[in-house]
């Protein structure tokens, strides 16, 4: 393969914050010229010169030219430009991969609160890094939608970078990979870093999930791995809408599955309503095939960012009809669909006199489970006493 | 230069542009000895019986005036970034050849960079104000002949009325004003609220002129400056641009990490007790300080809870609270907004004050300590709660100090800030420059949890139970820096360019000159 001589990689201009472009040109003699511009010069530019010098020698690069335009960029975003600079002039097998901090070596599990979820664009380091500040249940790093084509390489080092040095206070760690079979590599990439749950976009058929699953698998046993990745595939079509209960049960690990209906709508090649007409067979069969399968049904995004009151409406439709999440984007929302999703006082009261009647009745060793003159199922035991745990969450 | 080190530990100079320098003693320690500086007496005799002291040209007041070599002249920022005056006042200073002149604003704004060239060829030796934007890049890299000198709203009314500064012609811009001098601001295309900023020009400097573009007959009412103290008058054709002089709308912030940090604030006041009946505030017009005012209000709803009064910066959204009974009086030093200077002219409730009332620390009392909350900006703060609020962490002045001194002097002083801007640590070792002693800051709200000063036993015991994200200020530090990485230390020139002063004249820190 014919090596460039000049590559370059992130973002510059006026309205670009904590990131960084770089371009370098590798040179035959001379040793390594740094031409540094930066906003924070005075205060890192030791720093800044010094990691330049560590990758260039950490890939054996002796002899160029880098030139970077630096608008605040974090040590672990600096990095990944410069890493992804580097590898498309040289052919290397090595990856630069930094500290994971302790924060993200946290675990994930397959029950936990995933009611809201927030979309990062996946080249742009200036939105996640206070991202979990907000307190979404989970952190969504974009490589599909927000990333245009000629960017998916370096977002991918960028999203890699973030998941290992990226504090997100608590949030599930998630990406959304490129549909298959790009979204393959994204995978491959990513399984190793701190990486708590791929999303998986425009998905219509369980064989996807499982050659998903094989690749992560594989991955995680190279790498001695031993923790669990979880799957959340999105619903965008008609014929996934179809496959549905046979993509949530297509794996152990498929904990939650998400419609999309923007894509879905445009499927049906009609409009998305505020109302939602077009879509409640959709969003109905969903839901009934999760709770089938036993995972969590989660809503699609609201795209009016400023309409609290409407997102509000949303929300409440949403849990009426059996969802547990929304995807959020935009960090205002999250507080919101938090609210909505949260039991009411009435739900919660109900719930706590039918798990104490079912306690009681434990004690006294009945089998039947009464309130009042009313029998009481199995069922609405559970349910009652999930309400009861998200509240002391 | 000969250095002290002063009460608070800096390093300050023994005299400069040769003045000595009085060091910081610590707050509250300094009481000066003496009387207050007393202008010429004037009599009638020597002025228009009729009352019409108007005259041709501002370059005829000046002229009259005696402008010479030397001299102090004074302007002010009511028209903030969109003033034309200054610019004039020091175009004709140049055209005459006069040098060696001391402009003494009440702050700068980047539309004053035109004062450069002045700056560079001596007409202008130096500046004692504030100096941001291109002024103060050119005065950090040393390009002032005199050593600058910043003082806050209330410690320029301190140091006019000490003595300190003289002042020689004051050009007091007028968007209403009659031919006898009597003026206001409340009226006019370059209308900007109120004129409090030069109350201390038009009492105590030697020559005073007032320059309006809308002239009325006498008597102009109000009269916010009084025309018993004006020497000449001028009308000319524009003071300002009317869109920069006050915004048509100001904005609340839509950055959701900037409204984060404007909730946690409110949050903080309402777990602490701070927000109860009878309540006083004070929160400035940038952005998140406008979001933290939308909270308080949300809470006093809520609680149905009024406050006795709110300082301004007036604003739209101050303007609504008292219009809907939740604030009994705005005590506003400056107008940001058309909302506000309308409010101002019509509403008896919304009251123009003065660096005098509100600020001045060398009186018998003022208001600004009796406010019960204040929220401020600041570009640094130190471990031990000390704030810059001038400097950026790079040594280049950036801000004035405006009325941030001052208002330290309420029972609870707030900065929330961010815990990083753009890399940079906001929460330091040491600030590089001190404007405010640690002993009167209260609060620091980021975004990842909030420190209290130790010496606030009180807020601490009061927000203890409250769930909010409580930190000690060296955790949130330590967090900064692994976040960002550790500062490099800066290193500068011997040279001082400038002084901060602290609200009685004492000099609390200095200013170096910047390495380019």
């Amino acid at each position: 393969m014919l090596m460039k001589k000049i590559a370059s990689a992130g973002n510059r201009g006026n309205r670009v914050r904590s990131d960084c472009f770089i371009e370098i040109e590798l040179k035959s003699s001379g040793g390594l010229s740094i031409d540094l511009k930066s906003k924070v010069a005075k205060i890192f530019g030791k720093a800044i010169r010094a990691q330049i010098e560590e990758l260039t020698e950490f890939y054996g690069v002796k002899h160029a030219s880098v030139y970077m335009e630096d608008s605040g960029a974090l040590p672990f975003v600096i990095y990944a430009r410069l890493e992804c600079a580097i590898q498309q002039l040289i052919q290397s097998e090595k990856e630069f991969l930094p500290d994971i901090i302790p924060e993200n070596l946290s675990i994930s599990s397959r029950e936990r609160l995933r009611q809201s979820r927030l979309y990062l664009p996946g080249n742009t380091p200036s939105m996640m890094i206070n991202a979990g500040i907000h307190e979404p249940n989970g952190i969504i790093l974009d490589l599909e939608d927000s990333v245009a084509p000629s960017k998916k390489d370096e977002a991918r080092f960028l999203v890699r970078n973030a998941l290992c040095q990226v504090n997100f206070y608590g949030a599930e760690r998630m990406v959304r990979i490129n549909q298959l079979p790009l979204g393959l590599k994204d995978a491959e990439l990513l399984s190793p870093h701190a990486v708590q749950l791929f999303l998986v976009p425009k998905c219509e058929n369980p064989k996807e999930i499982i050659e998903l699953e094989k690749i992560v698998q594989s991955t995680l046993k190279k790498h001695n791995i031993k923790r669990e990745i979880y799957f959340m595939p999105i619903i965008e079509s008609a014929l996934g809408v179809e496959n549905a209960f046979l993509i949530a049960g297509a794996s152990k690990n498929v904990v939650a599955m998400a419609i999309g209906l923007e894509d879905y709508t445009a499927d049906l090649g009609v409009a998305r309503t505020p109302t939602g007409e077009e879509s409640l067979y959709a969003r109905t069969r969903m839901v009934n095939a999760c709770k089938a399968a036993g995972i969590q049904a989660i809503d699609s995004v609201f795209s009016d960012v400023a309409d609290m009151d409407a997102l509000r409406m949303n929300v409440s439709i949403s849990k009426s009809i059996g969802f547990e999440g929304m995807g959020c984007i935009h960090p205002r929302q999250i507080e919101v669909i938090h609210q909505e999703f949260q039991p009411g006082k009435e739900e919660i009261e109900k719930a706590k006199l039918i798990v104490n009647a079912f306690e009681e009745a434990q004690k006294k060793g009945l089998g039947v489970v009464a309130l009042g003159s009313k029998m009481i199922d199995a069922p609405v035991v559970k349910r009652a006493q999930r309400i009861i745990d998200q509240i002391n969450k | 230069m000969n250095f002290t080190k002063n009460a608070a530990n800096r390093l300050i100079p023994d005299s400069i542009n040769g003045e000595n320098c009085i060091p910081f003693k610590g707050v509250g320690k300094y009481i000066p000895e003496g009387r207050k500086y007393a202008p010429r007496i004037s009599s009638v005799a020597n002025f228009p019986s009729d009352g019409n002291k108007q005259v041709k040209s501002l370059k005829e007041a000046l002229l009259k005036a005696g402008l010479k070599d030397g001299m102090t002249i004074s302007t002010h920022h009511h028209f903030r970034n969109g003033d034309f005056l200054a610019n004039m006042v020091f175009d004709i200073a140049h055209e005459l050849g006069i040098k060696d002149l001391r402009w003494f604003p009440s702050a700068s704004f980047p539309c004053h960079h035109h004062l450069i060239k002045y700056l560079e060829d001596g007409t202008i030796n130096r500046i004692e104000g504030s100096m941001n934007g291109p002024l103060g890049k050119f005065a950090s890299e040393g390009g002032m002949k005199g050593v600058g000198v910043l003082r806050s709203h209330g410690g320029r009314y301190q140091a006019v009325q000490d003595g300190e500064v003289e002042i020689d012609i004051a050009v007091i811009g007028a968007p209403t004003a009659d031919p006898f001098g009597n003026a206001n601001g409340l009226q006019g295309d370059s209308a900007c609220g109120l004129l409090g900023f030069a109350l201390a020009d038009s009492q105590y400097a030697d020559k005073v002129i007032v320059v309006t573009d809308n002239m009325v007959d006498f008597p102009c009412i109000p009269w916010q400056i009084q025309g018993n103290y004006v020497d000449y008058t001028v009308k000319i054709d524009k003071l300002g641009d009317p869109e920069k002089i006050v915004s048509g709308t100001t904005q609340i912030t839509k950055s959701p990490d900037r409204l984060l940090l404007a909730e946690l604030t409110a949050k903080f006041c309402d777990a602490a007790g701070i927000i109860k009946d009878g309540f006083s505030f004070q929160s400035g017009a940038g952005g998140t300080s406008l979001a933290v005012g939308e909270y308080f209000k949300s809470i006093m709803k809520e609680k149905n809870i009024r406050a006795r009064f709110a300082r301004g910066g007036s604003n739209k959204y101050l303007v609504s609270m008292l219009e809907e009974g939740l604030v009994d009086y705005i005590l506003d030093g400056q107008t940001f907004d058309l909302d506000g200077v309308q409010s101002m002219a019509d509403n008896p409730n919304h009251v123009w004050t003065s660096p005098f009332t509100s600020y001045n620390y060398h009186g018998k009392g003022n208001f600004a300590q009796f406010v019960d909350v204040v929220i401020l900006g600041a570009t640094e703060v130190d471990v031990d709660f000390n704030a810059n609020v001038v400097t950026h962490s790079d040594g280049y002045l950036l801000h004035g100090i405006g009325g941030w001194q001052n208002c330290l002097f309420s029972k609870t002083v707030i900065l929330p800030v961010p815990l990083f801007r753009d890399r940079i640590p906001v929460i330091r070792d040491e600030v590089t420059t001190l404007c405010g002693p640690g002993e009167l800051i209260d609060v620091i709200v980021t975004e990842r949890g909030i420190a209290i000063n130790p010496l606030r036993k009180d807020l601490i015991k009061a927000v203890k139970n409250s769930g909010l994200p409580l930190k000690t200020i060296r955790e949130l530090k330590d967090e900064a820096e692994r976040i960002c990485g550790i500062p490099e230390p800066q290193e500068y020139d011997d040279d001082i360019i400038a002084v901060i002063k602290w609200v009685d004249g004492t000099v609390i820190d200095a200013v170096k000159k910047v390495k380019k």
